[in-house]
């Protein structure tokens, strides 16, 4: 690693903003415009097929195995794009075995740092619930998931710590302080993957990830 | 009794502890995450349990647990 000492601020941000000075704080404001640029995108993929679908049967019934494969795309594309969010939530492939008992310990570490309801996800999932001031935050060891709008909508947000050697409750643990210590910092530094349905992410994590995001959604809606 | 840990291949590793009144185990500990600062570690600041974590460059003397971690980035 690098030293980094002299550029470390003194207002408790995140250092790592240092890294993307382009970024302009991301706030509930950006967000939200977020939300919509996404929601617009989706929209120029699906409108111009979904007429395809139609206009094709319209003109002539034997175009109809055309018009399913222009629907088929329609659902494909959205699909694909949340399939890439879904991705911050599967475990890293670690290059090579961590020291034997080094999970264990990370754990224990992990589960000191969380409360005790978050404790049993975080046993069942190796994923931590952590709410926030911008929504509640799903953390893995590839990124985390931010659920928002009473839990409707989600955002996918890849970041990992530095380093391939670290267990992955050590990845966990590294996203989650770097999250309690500056959330809006937080979300800048990481790369948004996928804005979106939170069913439509949902169908594309595997169980113990989906359980996690069911535990986010509640604790969203209870959230108010 | 405070402690300073950091997280890294082993799963973490205590570094250093102090206590407010020790004063001899509080520089110590400090001059172990300068080092650790130094090689590119960034600390966070907080206690067991506690939702709260504040990035500090400075070892606070009553925090309960000072945490040195790894940078992040986008992946």
């Amino acid at each position: 690693m690098v030293a980094t000492d002299a550029r470390l601020p003194l207002t408790g941000e995140l250092p790592e903003l240092a890294d993307v000075p382009w970024r302009p704080l991301v706030d509930e404001t950006s967000l939200r415009r977020t939300d919509r640029r996404w929601t617009a995108w989706t929209l120029a993929h699906e409108l111009p097929l979904l007429a395809t679908a139609v206009g094709l049967v319209v003109l002539s019934p034997i175009l109809i195995p055309v018009s399913l494969a222009a629907l088929a795309f329609a659902w494909l594309i959205p699909d694909l794009y949340a399939a890439k969010g879904a991705e911050v939530l599967r475990p890293p492939r670690a290059p090579g075995a961590p020291p034997a008992g080094a999970e264990v310990r990370a754990l224990g570490l992990l589960g000191d740092l969380v409360g005790h309801h978050a404790r049993d996800l975080l046993r069942e999932t190796r994923l931590v619930v952590e709410p926030g001031a911008l929504g509640v935050w799903l953390v893995g060891g590839k990124g985390a998931v931010l659920v928002r709008g009473r839990g409707r909508r989600a955002q996918c947000y890849c970041v990992r710590a530095k380093g391939e050697d670290l267990p992955l409750a050590d990845r966990v643990a590294h996203l989650l302080l770097a999250l309690r210590a500056d959330e809006r910092g937080f979300a800048t530094v990481a790369n948004l993957s996928f804005s979106g349905a939170r069913w439509r992410l949902a169908r594309k994590l595997p169980g113990p990830a989906r359980a996690g995001l069911q535990a986010a959604v509640s604790a969203a809606r209870s959230a108010g | 009794m405070s402690r300073l840990i950091r997280l890294d291949q082993t799963g973490h590793t205590e570094l250093a502890q102090w206590s407010p009144g020790d004063g001899a185990a509080f520089e110590r500990a400090r001059s172990v995450m300068d080092a650790e600062l130094a090689r590119g570690y960034f600390a966070v600041a907080g206690g067991d349990g506690g939702a709260v974590a504040e990035q500090v460059r400075e070892l606070p003397v009553d925090a309960e647990l000072v945490i040195l971690r790894r940078p992040i980035a986008g992946g």
